[in-house]
């Protein structure tokens, strides 16, 4: 009652249905080429037209390769993929900002960052990570491709109400301790379905010190906690992230806007179906030792005993240890890695590179191991530049790519080998995720870089 | 694919792992075709557990086991977590299941579900558990849904349970109709909706 999730969501129910979901009104969305072929294709099946274009912006992302956008993309299906959302946007009248696109980057770096994404908004996107601009104060969630439809014909969706829980962290982060870190420790205490139902608002001292783009972090990896979203009440420290980029409110409007977004808040009477409050001192860098994002530990911890996890779920543990080639009890510190990859909506923003960055300072990557820096958006590519960080890190023995996708998902080129580990700032270590048998250790920007300059899982505490 | 639902009396198949994810389901190179072609999901269902990488079937992997089959996919807790791809939720219908059965479901990868006909029965961990011991003790053993009552009957032991599904849901299941069809019935009071917030 009375939270800010309530007071969105309720703003933009349009119609309730007995016994039913409540009819609501989407005010942004969001298409890649992955999710909406099919979407487009039952628009025209049913021979209708999008019922507000204006509200639809569209960019391929997971597709594209990270080197040579400027040339066709050589792998044939892919490439149908991409054009399809070429054709699809122009036939429908979509903006589109295509490969090269200076525009163009992973759909859920890009909308915050051109002031798409906006406070007091419904958003969403046939793709779980669009929780991700919740950051900016939105109600921003994961949708299935009839979904997509829905919103395109009528800028609609039929929705249970989630419930609402409120995290909050206090106290201050210890050294090397990055938003990545916060949410993957939120994982590792309530489990991968531990806020499977609800909707997130993350609060506390924590939350209101940390930036713009480790909010963006933090509230990417809502869905692994199975919430449906999460988001971050906006403040000074959002309408400062959000003035003067592109599609932002300008002048007047503008000062109406924040007026607004001011209110946007929970009451100070506010009751949440459900509350977690946690430490910030409890955590500590992170890694992850299985095949789910809720299995994960601090760096210098070890794998929980068989004993340890409840007897339904030793199978599902064994068979996840045994995929990784780790044994129960063991310390990952010092273990041999084959990738790194700095990237994907989690961590593909400009202070991820500059953590990043700052690790490799006066080291070279270790011989043996490849790693792939995948910046989140053609702007992120930019800012790399204009910081000279790009220089710094060549110099070290590495490459920037081009932006997209890539690794997380494998859906380019950019696969890690069979039986490989991959130590990446992405959000999934499920297995196959980054290529056929792969084996995924999740990590902050600073892990990875430790682990980029050594070759082995090294707690950048101690470098 | 549209169908209406009444009673289904399978046969199960299970899968006793929890938190299996669509990655699993349906792994993302499997997400580049541009139609809803769901025989080409169906096929490629749980791919990566069910094939090896030169394509030849895992014996040891349950839909390779000649000995179970049926409509009704039965599954560990917290089923379907992770990506929202709807392939997913095709592949399984491709495949021809009409039921899952679990005691725990992620959201999105539910209403996918749903959205696609089939009907995800959500049942308690003991109901659950038991399923899982009759089935591995008779791989015959059949289950009975029952949408018009909302009930699951282990047939097997006479067990039956009570399955939550909203009214609204219930009737577009059983009278084979999608959720835009009633969107495009409400224009309306979308433009209604409209010029009240501007």
């Amino acid at each position: 009652m009375n939270t800010l999730f309530d007071k969105i969501w309720d703003s933009h129910v349009v119609n309730n249905i007995e016994d039913g979901p409540q009819q609501l009104y989407i005010d942004r969305l969001y298409c890649h080429e992955v999710t909406s072929p099919q979407a487009f294709e039952g628009l025209r099946q049913r021979g209708i037209k999008c019922f507000r274009p204006e509200k639809i912006f569209c960019m391929p992302d997971h597709n594209t390769p990270t080197r040579n956008q400027d040339r066709p993309i050589e792998e044939p299906v892919s490439k149908k993929q991409v054009d399809t959302l070429a054709a699809n946007a122009a036939e429908f009248g979509l903006s589109y900002y295509g490969m090269m696109d200076p525009r163009n980057g992973i759909i859920h770096v890009v909308g915050p960052e051109r002031g798409l994404s906006l406070p007091g908004m419904t958003i969403v996107c046939g793709d779980s990570h669009t929780s991700t601009h919740g950051a900016v104060g939105a109600v921003a969630f994961g949708i299935g491709t009839s979904e997509v439809e829905m919103v395109m014909a009528s800028q609609c969706i039929l929705q249970q109400k989630p419930k609402s829980m409120r995290i909050s962290i206090e106290g201050k982060l210890g050294k090397c301790v990055t938003a990545k870190d916060v949410a993957l420790f939120l994982m590792s205490r309530i489990t991968t379905s531990g806020a499977t139902g609800y909707f997130v608002e993350y609060a506390g001292s924590v939350v209101r010190d940390m930036s713009m783009e480790g909010r963006l972090t933090l509230c990417n990896l809502s869905i692994e906690m199975g919430a449906r979203g999460g988001f971050i009440a906006p403040d000074e420290k959002t309408f400062e992230y959000l003035k003067g980029r592109e599609f932002a409110p300008k002048g007047e409007d503008w000062d109406k806007a924040v007026a607004y977004w001011k209110t946007l808040k929970s009451g100070d009477d506010a009751v949440f179906d459900r509350e977690l409050v946690f430490d910030a001192a409890q955590i500590g860098p992170m890694v992850t030792y299985g095949t789910n994002p809720g299995m994960g530990m601090e760096i210098s911890g070890t794998i929980p005993q068989e004993a340890d996890i409840a007897p339904e779920g030793r199978k599902s543990f064994l068979k996840s240890l045994d995929y990784m080639g780790f044994q129960p009890g063991e310390s990952l510190l010092g273990k041999k890695i084959d990738y790194v990859f700095l990237g994907a909506c989690t961590n593909g923003r400009i202070e991820d590179f500059r953590a990043f960055a700052s690790v490799v300072k006066g080291r070279r990557k270790a011989d043996g191991v490849t790693a792939w820096l995948v910046p989140g958006s053609w702007e992120v590519r930019r800012q790399i530049s204009e910081e000279g960080l790009d220089k710094e890190l060549e110099a070290a023995g590495f490459e920037i790519r081009q932006p997209g996708c890539s690794a997380c998902l494998a859906m380019n080129e950019d696969k890690i080998p069979a039986g490989k580990y991959s130590v990446s700032t992405s959000n999934r270590n499920f297995e196959g995720r980054q290529g056929p048998g792969s084996r995924t250790i999740l990590a902050s920007p600073l892990v990875a870089a430790a682990a980029a300059v050594t070759g082995r899982i090294t707690d950048p505490r101690n470098i | 694919m549209k169908q209406k639902f009444n009673i289904i009396e399978s046969t199960c198949v299970p899968l006793p792992l929890e938190n299996v994810d669509t990655d699993q389901i349906i792994p993302a190179r499997f997400l580049k075709a541009t139609t809803r072609d769901e025989s080409f999901f169906g096929e490629n269902l749980f791919r990566d557990w069910r094939y090896d990488s030169k394509g030849n079937p895992i014996p040891t992997f349950v839909l390779n086991d000649p000995a179970y089959g049926g409509d009704i996919l039965v599954a560990g807790r917290n089923f379907g977590s992770g990506s929202s791809r709807e392939h997913a939720a095709w592949a399984i219908a491709g495949y021809g299941f009409k039921v899952v059965i679990s005691s725990f479901f992620a959201d999105i990868h539910k209403n996918n579900e749903l959205n696609n006909f089939v009907l995800p029965v959500t049942v308690s961990e003991d109901f659950l558990a038991e399923l899982f011991s009759t089935i591995a003790a008779d791989p015959k053993a059949r289950v009975r849904v029952d949408v018009p009552n909302q009930t699951v009957t282990n047939l097997s032991t006479g067990r039956s349970e009570r399955f939550e599904i909203n009214g609204y849901k219930k009737y577009c299941l059983m009278n084979a109709l999608d959720d835009i069809d009633y969107l495009l019935q409400q224009k309306d009071k979308i433009e209604d909706y409209e010029k009240k917030t501007i």
